[in-house]
């Protein structure tokens, strides 16, 4: 063999190991359980195929708008009142379609310059235009319009993802859903109860803020003795455990005695970020929704010089994170700082924070769930039809063109083995319009080699030695497989991307890869296979076609 | 082997069969979309809720409709899915009874309608869900568990259901069946808080309106860009009359299947646009090899007519033309025949498309050509089907 053939020989042997390795990885056995546990750990199935549930929901963005325009409201309210600038009325003009617009009435032009003022200095994201008739409209920047949106999203992704992985689902999809606006797309394979998946989606937030009645005690018990009528808790109190106090001995714990009832929770919650407090040390600030902010001012006028308790529950059930004196009413913004907070601690404080509060409505749009049984049925059955049409196809073409059978049955089985290497190596996931695309392929696969064959007889029939027919047979039908399957490919490309977030998208994907692991494996492979056999034989000799 | 040799049919002296034929079918599936079945949009495109319930015995559709109806669902279409040792049916209510403020209450209400044997208290098992029956046993701890009840119980539930759904078929006639699951104890708590009803719910497809639409939009968005990219490509690498009729060919497989669809009543799914994306691709790959070979034959002939040239190349691809199309025929009929309900539409698409796409390429395609070489010299035009640039490429 010369050293032509060896680096093909190589490069295709090499191409072959380095994609089956994509199909099964490193197997555990090499059994056929074995196996095909170790192919589907790779090649993910998708939920027409194996079971599940699938949501998609639409995030009602214009919520988080109208909680921050409230809040603007508020504001506006607040510092003309502080100004002394009297106008007659602010309400949201648009609140069902345009929630962000703002229309203020009855203030004077002469306020013009305070207003502008006004706004640049508390809600840079909004615009003011108008004053005839001395009526001034606000509307927020439509790149802050688009930022809060978006936001409102990828809120909602996070505080989903974080509630299902409590589930704990393996491989969940969480992501948005490419198709329309604002949307979600909810993938969990082999659960089969989507009631409850919504009702984990919707459960209530994270953060509380209670009033402290009592503590810290040491025990459970040394609580119960300290209340008034020892061993019994007054009934709108509750007992929660508190993080660890500095310093505290081991086994040592800390209980607070709390309010049954809440003053805000999470779901007043609009925003929370990292921050340092006035001492430089880290902590979190949170701002709460402008009517969570009416109920807290509420709350903390009447309790001016009782202390509060921030109570979160991080999965591990309510504990108590901090326990602050009321020197003043709050209205809506506020810290958390829990003593020996470090910086990591407050960044993903806050991002839970964030995370679990909803920051707008969900609306379903669609909801699916695969049995178990339809999955394992319809992949049965599939599986087995592909199986019997690929064998059958097989056959025919060593019957066909006997020994140029092999290879292209060769250049076949190589395609799919790349195929579905590449799959696994990129973690797609293999679903019914996928398997459309892997046929499509297989098609294609077909034609290329018989274009190819049925080229080299022709040739051989007008006359030509094999080595020459074999060469001008792969020329001339090679111009015919650039052309279909650049069209092709062309043609899943812009499928691919009109298509996102539709099926379409992986039965696109299927198809350009599987085209062109085709060129390599019908042309590259198959001409090697030829001009080996065409090295070996004598000049003159019959090619077997 | 070999099944054609030399074969010389004149298909461009048949064109007129094939006008016929290609009007009659695309006419009756016009006809069948605009006046008979319309186009049968599935439940992905049209909104709706899908709800497919086995049941234990052979059901009885009439008692099935009358509870649907008492529940006061009116718009439903009751229908037997797969064969009929099944025992399923396929409840398909309407998108006027799927409402996006509740989107999952049509299915609610018809398991409720069904469950008619309800005794007070009991859960029904054939419809419960693993985190249903996790919640039970771990509230009853019938095996007395210290640690982990939690988790043992969670794989536990997950086993009952996996066994229900996969080794015994969706539905339990007796909660005893499940020793093969549990133990003793277990089985014996369960039947203390679970009833059997006589069906189990397979599978839910449910679709608010506003999807659908979305849906449809971007489908139909998606087919139109890539026969423009089609046209466009192949405006370059031939004549832009190839791809005119390359889009042509395509559009007419397109119409004829969906017609088909619609003649035979069968839902147009997601999958089956997939069907028919592939069609797309399969039609289009054969008519470039027949454009190819006339490209490349207008440049060995240069002094005969096209028609000549245009009936040589289908000629000399014919052998191809078939054993291509009878081979992935084969396949697709693999999966049609053997592939099971679900992949029926698909299946059947592509069974159709198949058959279609490989006539077209000879049918439609060669025959826009010529037609439109004759137009031009009947109009005392230069003619121009001839690709300027033949042989590029090489």
């Amino acid at each position: 063999m010369n050293k032509n053939y060896l680096w093909k020989l190589g490069l295709i042997l090499g191409t072959l190991l380095f994609f089956l390795f994509g199909i099964f990885g490193i197997p555990d056995s090499f059994s056929r359980q074995g196996m095909l546990a170790a192919m589907t750990k790779r090649i993910n199935l998708g939920l027409d195929l194996r079971g599940g549930t699938h949501l998609i929901l639409q995030v009602q963005v214009n919520d988080a708008v109208n909680v921050d325009a409230q809040n603007a409201i508020e504001v506006v309210k607040d510092k003309l009142r502080s100004r002394k600038i009297d106008y007659t009325d602010i309400t949201q003009s648009d609140p069902q379609n345009n929630p962000d617009r703002i229309l203020l009435k009855g203030m004077d032009a002469k306020s013009r310059a305070d207003l502008l003022d006004i706004v640049q200095a508390s809600l840079p994201e909004y615009d003011v235009t108008g004053g005839a008739d001395n009526t001034w409209n606000l509307a927020m920047k439509p790149s802050n319009l688009a930022d809060l949106k978006n936001k409102a999203v990828t809120q909602a992704i996070e505080t989903i993802r974080n509630r299902i992985d409590a589930l704990g689902v393996s491989e969940p999809t969480i992501q948005e859903h490419g198709l329309g606006q604002y949307q979600i797309l909810v993938q969990l394979p082999g659960v089969d109860d989507p009631g409850r998946v919504k009702d984990i989606i919707q459960s209530t937030a994270m953060l509380e803020i209670k009033q402290s009645l009592g503590g810290p005690y040491p025990t459970q018990q040394a609580a119960l003795q300290a209340q008034p009528q020892p061993g019994i808790l007054p009934a709108d109190a509750i007992l929660l455990q508190g993080h660890r106090m500095p310093g505290a001995q081991a086994g040592e714990d800390s209980w607070y005695l709390v309010s049954r009832v809440s003053a805000v929770s999470g779901k007043d919650l609009r925003d929370a970020r990292a921050d340092r407090d006035q001492n430089g040390q880290p902590d979190v600030k949170f701002t709460l929704t402008s009517e969570g902010g009416q109920r807290f001012f509420a709350f903390t006028s009447a309790h001016v010089g009782d202390s509060l308790a921030v109570v979160l529950d991080n999965g591990d059930g309510k504990k108590v994170q901090e326990v602050a004196n009321i020197r003043e009413p709050i209205r809506d913004q506020g810290s958390i700082s829990g003593g020996s907070m470090n910086e990591q601690q407050s960044k993903d404080l806050s991002m839970i924070l964030r995370s679990g509060a909803l920051p707008a409505g969900m609306k379903y749009l669609e909801e699916r769930t695969v049995g178990p049984s339809l999955g394992n049925d319809s992949i049965r059955s599939g599986v087995r039809a592909s199986i019997v049409g690929m064998v059958a196809v097989l056959i025919f073409m060593l019957i066909y063109y006997r020994a140029a059978g092999i290879n292209a049955d060769v250049a076949l089985i190589l395609n799919l083995i790349l195929l579905l290497g590449f799959m696994g190596y990129v973690g797609a996931t293999l679903t019914l319009p996928g398997i459309a695309g892997v046929i499509l392929t297989i098609g294609m696969g077909v034609d290329t080699n018989v274009l190819i064959f049925e080229r080299i007889r022709e040739e051989l029939r007008n006359g030509k030695t094999p080595p020459s027919a074999v060469d001008q047979g792969f020329s001339h039908a090679w111009i015919t497989i650039v052309d279909t399957h650049v069209t092709t490919i062309v043609t899943a490309f812009i499928l691919m991307f009109a298509g996102k977030g539709t099926p379409v998208y992986g039965f696109s994907v299927t198809l350009i890869v599987g085209l062109a692991a085709n060129l390599f494996t019908a042309v590259f492979v198959s001409r090697f296979i030829f001009d080996f056999i065409l090295s070996r034989k004598d000049r003159g000799e019959a090619l077997s076609i | 082997m070999e099944f054609f040799r030399n074969t010389n049919v004149d298909f461009l002296g048949k064109k007129w069969y094939f006008l016929a034929f290609s009007l009659i079918f695309s006419v009756a599936g016009v006809f069948s979309m605009l006046f008979w079945h319309g186009i049968p949009w599935g439940v992905d495109f049209r909104g709706g809720t899908l709800v497919y319930v086995k049941f234990s015995h052979t059901p009885n559709e009439d008692a099935i409709r009358a509870a649907i109806d008492r529940a006061g669902l009116r718009n439903f279409k009751l229908q037997r899915y797969d064969q009929a040792a099944n025992n399923e049916e396929l409840v398909d209510l309407d998108v006027r009874e799927t409402n996006e403020q509740a989107l999952d209450q049509g299915k609610l209400n018809i398991i409720k309608a069904l469950e008619s044997n309800a005794p007070e208290g009991k859960t029904d098992l054939n419809n419960a869900s693993s985190l249903t029956v996790q919640k039970y046993l771990l509230d009853k701890d019938p095996q007395r568990l210290g640690i982990d009840a939690d988790k043992k119980y969670a794989a536990l539930g997950q086993s009952i259901v996996d066994y229900r759904d996969k080794t015994l078929g969706g539905v339990l006639t007796s909660i005893d069946q499940l020793q093969g699951a549990a133990d003793p104890a277990t089985v014996a708590s369960l039947k203390d808080g679970f009833y059997l009803s006589d069906f189990g719910v397979r599978n839910v497809e449910i679709v608010g309106p506003q999807v659908g639409g979305q849906l449809r939009k971007q489908a139909g968005l998606a087919t139109l860009y890539s026969m423009l990219g089609m046209l466009v490509y192949l405006g370059v690498r031939f004549e832009w009359i190839y791809g005119v009729a390359a889009v042509i060919t395509v559009f007419h497989d397109t119409l004829i299947t969906v017609g088909a669809f619609s003649l035979l009543k069968e839902d147009i799914s997601l999958t089956v646009i997939a069907a028919i994306l592939t069609l797309i691709g399969y039609s289009n790959n054969d008519t470039i090899v027949v454009f190819d070979r006339i490209r490349e034959n207008i440049k060995l002939m240069r002094r005969e007519k096209l028609s000549d040239i245009v009936n040589r190349s289908i000629n000399q691809t014919l052998s191809r033309t078939i054993l291509t199309a009878g081979l992935t025929f084969l396949t697709v009929l693999a999966l049609f025949l053997f592939g099971g309900e679900v992949l029926r539409g698909f299946s059947l698409a592509l069974v159709i498309g198949i058959l279609i796409g490989t006539y077209s390429s000879i049918a439609i395609a060669a025959p826009i050509l010529v037609a439109y070489q004759d137009w031009r010299i009947e109009k005392g035009k230069r003619p121009v089907a001839m690709p300027v640039g033949a042989g590029k490429g090489r």
